[in-house]
């Protein structure tokens, strides 16, 4: 075998993958796609987020807050080794609340993940006087936030970079352009047909996203991915105002403001629609008035990498063992983890707490 | 202003006014949209209100824009001027800003006529104040009755340049020196199109009379260069390059004040891409065009394309290709038949035929540099970010196959342009670093807003 | 630099570019009356504090960028100047416009 893995996919999940198995000095190859295709990390809100998750799910309550202490310390690291800034910040997380319904929600929400994570999980819920002292410019339509210092923003396509960076410094094979043919179970591996020819690996991770299903059949996994859309909007450049991020607006390290959530069943369409478009808007303005006066610069329309439960699916194929498949649309905050506990999973090392909580099983599907 | 025609026309130059002039006398239900407060599109720009002088510096082509403008204006044809168009997608509601307010209008038939850029000419030192487009100094000229004082250079190759040089003659400004970037290599290549451009003799004559007044008026004229770079602190204070002949190269520095930059103007694609129109790179151009029949009809059912945003084609051809696209739509939309339209098109075609004809002598000549489309690592190529070619090279190096790899790692592109002044360089230097072809490396993913539009107006819908 | 040709017109508009009053040709951009008046940048860019004039006068370069009666990041090039106008430098990014 010429490889020790092979990973397919150099978005954020493969790449967190490709680098944490290269960094234990295996031999990696990863197989990307192209300057078209589709990659969640273009519509990624680059949130490093925590609150929130897994309030209904208690293993993804704590995966998620064992992925976020992981992170200053992969930051630290990728900068070490490629000299690249990404723009991390631990700064804390904001959630507005527009009504008393929402609030008094909001924080039973927040009572389950603290309750999930045995305390661990720290919030605050802040009324709009607390709010308005963090956030000056929140407008009075937002009655209070819950708040959480774990939470964090960072530049998702810099991550990117500084993963691809990263697995150059460890020596990993890159072919990027690549479109996968077939991928195959042989004696002692795997072998993957693609644009640029074949290679042959002992151990193939799966990482490619919406194709994730298309590939996962070829070894024998049932992978449920749906597909989501999200439009993002971005703003011109302003003088800093925001220091924390939220869910639908977050100002970046250059000053231009990020608008987003919202979800669509469209299929494989990156387009935008002006009704969405103008919902975004609407909001944003709602919570910051003055942002009405601020000039959009682009929208765009990005797929997610869902799956049915919107909790990530971490499995090794039962037919070929050997070969896994991490699916998540939580790219940027799962990275640490990815490229820690999973990677090191991968490579057959401990299996990680919890990881046998996020099998295909529980969707009731053939597991391979 | 209705929410639905049965003709929209964007663009309101030669080829947006001839279209919905003529669509409009078919009997056809036709709007032009524009973002001018006037027609004319760039090339006749302000006809209708520019000075007794202005025209006269601006020589006799600049008058049929009149003719043209008024004959728009006496055609029944809406006018909703002041009205950027901010969105387009596929499913061809167009969204445009006046006043403040988004309105979306959908139509039967779409024609887009959005004309032409100048293509960009990075090289060192090309963002400092003092360096315009030539196509500024024209706009200067035509809107504001504004000619340059002080020192003035022209660099940088093609009709448009010496177009504007002669212009200035006329209007008395100084040149100090003219800088021609055009390649010289390919001359005998281009004789052959020479004899078949000869139907255009008119424009033959025409560049030729250009070239003997600059001759006559004593301009220094520097041609076979290389190094083309300006320098200064806060703003231009000279450019300078090698003249290079055989072996020997001397270094020449010019004092200047401004600077105007010409290299041929590129189709402006950026709606028709919207609207999901199939592109084709033409290596003789270098630039992409969008695919169509010679009645205009894109590739997308409902949609027309005219005029130079197209393919470079010249104001007199843009109108006539519009003049083909009304009576295509007038026919598809019932109003004349199969018949009447061919007959009413066969003069057209000839006209067309005979302006399209000085085309590829054009092209082959003013073929632009690989200087300019490949620049130095340390010459911006991001204006709006602030990102040098030797970032783009080693993000290329890195791993990124196409534009949209590059800007997402480098910010090139993701500034308020969205990608207007480096596109096609980024594309250029994807394309020679990887060996690709142009057709393979692509283009940068087109978005709206095309054109500003803020958050409450957007809210506002 | 830039000057005005002879007899081009009389009606003027008096605007204020940063400290200074100037009158100007009704009906020209902002742009233009910033050359016409021998301003020397019209804003420093966000990434290094750079100057820039006006490029391209048509509205695709983006570098025109002022603060026109008191809105930041407007495209000079695409505004007409008006009676008592005021015209700033865009110093970088915007500067954040307070409502309430």
């Amino acid at each position: 075998m010429e490889y020790d893995f092979i990973v397919v996919g150099g978005g954020l999940v493969g790449s967190s993958i490709a680098y944490g198995l290269a960094r234990q000095k295996y031999k990696v190859a990863v197989l990307d796609g192209g300057d078209r295709s589709f990659r969640a990390s273009r519509g990624n809100f680059g949130l490093v987020w925590v609150q929130g998750k897994g309030a209904d799910f208690a293993p993804y309550a704590k995966w998620t807050g064992q992925a976020a202490d992981l992170w200053p310390e992969l930051v630290a690291e990728l900068a070490n080794k490629t000299g690249l800034g990404i723009d991390y910040q631990r700064s804390g997380g904001m959630h507005f609340c527009l009504d008393e319904t929402e609030w008094d929600e909001r924080m039973q929400e927040m009572e389950q993940v603290r309750e999930h994570t045995n305390g661990s999980f720290e919030y605050e819920m802040l009324n709009h006087a607390q709010l308005k002292k963090h956030i000056p410019q929140i407008s009075s339509a937002v009655l209070g936030a819950s708040y959480s210092p774990q939470d964090g923003h960072v530049n998702p396509l810099y991550l990117l970079q500084a993963l691809q960076q990263g697995m150059d410094y460890h020596q990993v094979d890159y072919f990027p352009g690549q479109a996968i043919d077939r991928i195959e179970a042989q004696q002692g591996g795997f072998c993957a047909h693609s644009t640029q020819g074949t290679l042959s690996a002992e151990k193939i991770a799966i990482c490619a996203g919406l194709n994730n299903r298309r590939l996962g059949e070829m070894l024998g996994m049932d992978i449920p991915v749906v597909v989501d859309r999200g439009q993002i909007m971005i703003t011109e450049r302003l003088q800093p105002f925001l220091n924390f991020p939220t869910l639908h607006v977050r100002q970046t390290a250059e000053g231009t403001v990020q608008i987003g959530y919202s979800h669509e069943d469209v299929g494989l369409d990156e387009g935008t629609s002006p009704s969405v478009l103008k919902k975004l808007a609407s909001r944003a303005v709602s919570m910051f008035p003055f942002l009405a006066r601020v000039g959009l610069v682009r929208a765009w329309g990005a797929l997610r990498v869902m799956t049915p439960d919107h909790n990530p699916i971490y499995q090794q194929s039962v037919t070929c063992p050997g070969a896994f498949t991490v699916t998540c649309h939580s790219g940027v905050t799962l990275a640490a983890m990815h490229a820690g506990p999973v990677a090191g999973w991968i490579a057959g090392s401990d299996e990680p707490d919890l990881i046998n909580r996020f099998s295909t099983d529980r969707f009731n599907v053939s597991p391979g | 202003m209705k929410s639905h025609y049965q003709l929209l026309v964007i663009g309101a130059g030669p080829a947006g006014l001839a279209a919905a002039a003529d669509a409009a006398r078919l009997g056809v239900d036709v709007a032009l949209v524009d973002e001018q407060k006037a027609p004319g599109g760039q090339i006749y720009r302000n006809v209708g209100a520019a000075g007794e002088r202005v025209k006269d510096y601006l020589g006799k082509d600049y008058l049929r824009g009149k003719r043209l403008v008024d004959e728009f204006l006496q055609s029944g044809a809406t006018y909703i001027n002041h009205a950027p168009v901010w969105y387009l997608d596929e499913r061809l509601e167009t969204g445009i800003l006046v006043d403040g307010a988004s309105h979306f209008i959908g139509a039967d038939r779409l024609l887009l006529a959005t004309g032409a850029q100048e293509r960009p000419m990075p090289l060192p030192g090309w963002q400092l104040p003092g360096v315009m487009t030539a196509g500024a100094g024209q706009i200067l000229l035509k809107s504001a009755a504004m000619l340059p004082t002080g020192r003035l250079v022209l660099a940088g190759a093609g009709p448009l340049l010496l177009l504007i040089a002669w212009q200035y003659l006329r209007a008395g400004v100084k040149i100090e020196a003219i800088i021609d970037t055009t390649p010289g290599s390919d001359q005998l290549e281009t004789l052959p199109r020479l004899a078949r451009a000869l139907p255009a003799l008119d424009y033959l004559l025409k560049g030729l009379s250009f070239m003997l007044a600059i001759k006559k008026a004593g301009i220094p004229v520097y041609k076979a260069i290389d190094n083309l770079r300006v320098e200064g602190r806060e703003s231009i204070e000279s450019v300078h390059f090698n003249t290079v002949r055989g072996k020997s190269s001397t270094e020449i520095g010019i004092e200047t004040d401004t600077l105007l930059l010409h290299q041929g103007v590129i189709p402006n694609i950026r709606l028709p891409l919207a609207a999901g129109c199939k592109v084709e790179w033409d290596a003789q151009q270098q630039s992409w065009q969008v695919a169509k029949d010679i009645w205009g009809q894109s590739s997308v059912d409902r949609v027309l394309v005219a005029g130079d945003c197209a393919g470079i084609v010249g104001a007199r051809a843009g109108e006539l290709q519009g003049r083909l696209c009304a009576l295509e739509i007038a026919h598809q939309l019932q109003k004349i038949d199969l018949e009447q339209r061919d007959r009413a098109a066969k003069g057209i075609k000839r006209s067309l035929q005979r302006h399209l004809s000085i085309r590829p002598f054009l092209d082959a000549l003013y073929a632009p540099s690989q200087a300019y489309q490949l620049p130095h690592d340390d010459t911006l190529v991001c204006r709006c970010e602030e990102v040098n070619a030797g970032q783009i090279r080693q993000a290329v190096r890195m791993g990124c196959v196409g534009p949209n790899q590059v800007k997402a790692f480098t910010r090139c592109g993701m500034g308020p342009c969205q990608g207007c002044l480096c596109a096609s360089t980024v594309a250029a230097l994807v394309a020679d670093e990887t060996g690709a072809s142009m057709e393979q490396v692509g283009y940068f993913r087109v978005r709206p807003p095309f054109k500003p539009i803020t958050l409450g107006e957007l809210a506002d819908t | 630099m830039f000057r005005l040709v002879e007899d081009s017109g009389s009606d003027t508009v008096t605007l204020r570019i940063e400290d200074r009053e100037y009158a100007v040709p009704a009906g020209i951009s902002v742009a233009a009356a910033v050359l016409l008046c021998g301003i020397d940048k019209v804003r420093t860019t966000p990434v290094t504090a750079s100057p820039r004039l006006p490029y391209c006068m048509m509205g695709i370069c983006f570098d025109c960028l002022m603060r026109i009666d008191g809105v930041p990041n407007q495209q000079a090039c695409q505004v007409e100047v008006a009676q008592n106008m005021t015209v700033e430098y865009q110093q970088g990014a915007a500067e954040l416009l307070q409502q309430e």
